[in-house]
């Protein structure tokens, strides 16, 4: 009742952009069209019955982060791991940078890729991260911590 | 671990962006989670915001008199939050109101959800969706035709928060005695559409 949702278009108008990042850079460029499409969709889906209009940025990242677990598991169902490819010296063309760093970032467990995303890219506070990985603050400190410590190691070696 | 952070940032720039054919508001359409498109519409009362639901349409305003974040709220407040724009879902209205302006239309054939009018103000407002083109009636006269011959003010203040300007005509709608009286967006623009219609010379 109380809640007062912004209109749509205006949370895809500030999100679009850093959310699709956010996918490219956890689950690859091959599958982040398909999680981008459905990470929107099932937020319009949802969006009328949200309680609340606080968190919206943690609740739209939540949504992504379960299409990009989502792809993740399709992918190793598929017989040949799509994971080999960056390893063969040709990163998808369209992805300039780091590739090698987002081979890394993929590898880490769920939450510690959202959190090393959110927190290094997006500046994402503790308690907003809390609430996307959907753990404690402290947990969500932890991921980040974990997350950017094992990047650190891969790239020293 | 900030240097960590700062690599990631600094390779996230590298990162591209969306592709332009990962438009939302169309497979939104598909799916029917679209509960209110919008578009921009150009006419020579200046920029239009136009919003239609699956039942019709809902709303146009004046962006020079209303910004339009502020119409777009008020329609995620009211009507549904699920407010996207997609111009192609406009295009019937658009046509009919280029149509109007160029003089070539004389009534509207979209149809129209009443969802942002409640009670008596939608009753003036029915009544005046009632006057024709190059007709105008009275505050009194809708007023009356709306079952209360006596709220007149009411009537006033119902057509000015018409959310349909000129496709419902409060603009067609007059002081007792021929005064041209409010409108939504100026009273130049209601001048403009009266002499658009050959009521007013």
């Amino acid at each position: 009742m109380g809640v007062r949702l912004p209109p749509f278009q205006a949370l895809l108008d500030e999100h679009r952009s850093d959310i699709y990042r956010y996918l490219v850079a956890t689950v690859g460029a091959v599958d982040a069209d398909d999680c981008y499409q459905e990470t929107w969709i099932a937020a319009l889906r949802a969006y009328p019955g949200l309680k609340r209009a606080d968190n919206l940025r943690a609740w739209l990242y939540r949504i992504a982060q379960n299409k990009a677990i989502d792809a993740h598991r399709a992918r190793a169902r598929r017989p040949l791991p799509v994971e080999v490819v960056p390893d063969q010296g040709t990163p998808p063309p369209e992805v300039d940078g780091r590739p090698e760093l987002w081979a890394r970032v993929r590898e880490l467990p769920p939450k510690q890729r959202s959190a090393v995303f959110c927190r290094s890219v997006l500046g994402m506070p503790y308690d907003e991260l809390a609430v996307v990985l959907d753990s404690s603050r402290e947990a969500a400190r932890r991921n980040v911590h974990e997350g950017l410590k094992r990047l650190r190691e891969e790239l020293d070696r | 671990m900030k240097d960590m952070e700062r690599i990631i940032r600094d390779a996230a720039g590298g990162l591209p962006g969306v592709a332009p054919e990962l438009a939302i508001a169309e497979r939104a359409e598909d799916e029917g989670l679209l509960d209110v498109a919008y578009a921009s519409v150009d006419s020579p009362l200046g920029s239009l915001t136009v919003a239609v639901t699956p039942r019709g349409l809902v709303r146009v305003s004046y962006d020079e008199f209303r910004e339009r974040d502020r119409t777009l709220e008020e329609l995620a407040e009211r009507v549904s939050p699920r407010v996207l724009e997609l111009p192609a879902k406009l295009d019937p209205i658009r046509r009919e109101l280029d149509e109007y302006f160029d003089g070539r239309r004389t009534a509207f054939d979209v149809p129209v959800d009443w969802a942002l009018t409640r009670g008596f103000a939608r009753e003036v407002l029915r009544a005046t969706a009632g006057i024709g083109f190059g007709d105008t009636g009275t505050y009194a006269s809708v007023a009356a035709e709306a079952g209360s011959p006596r709220a007149v003010r009411a009537a006033g203040n119902a057509l000015g928060s018409n959310p349909m300007p000129v496709v419902v005509p409060c603009h067609r709608v007059l002081r007792t005695g021929g005064a041209l009286g409010g409108y939504t967006g100026g009273v130049e623009r209601k001048e403009f559409l009266l002499r658009l219609e050959g009521a007013l010379l």
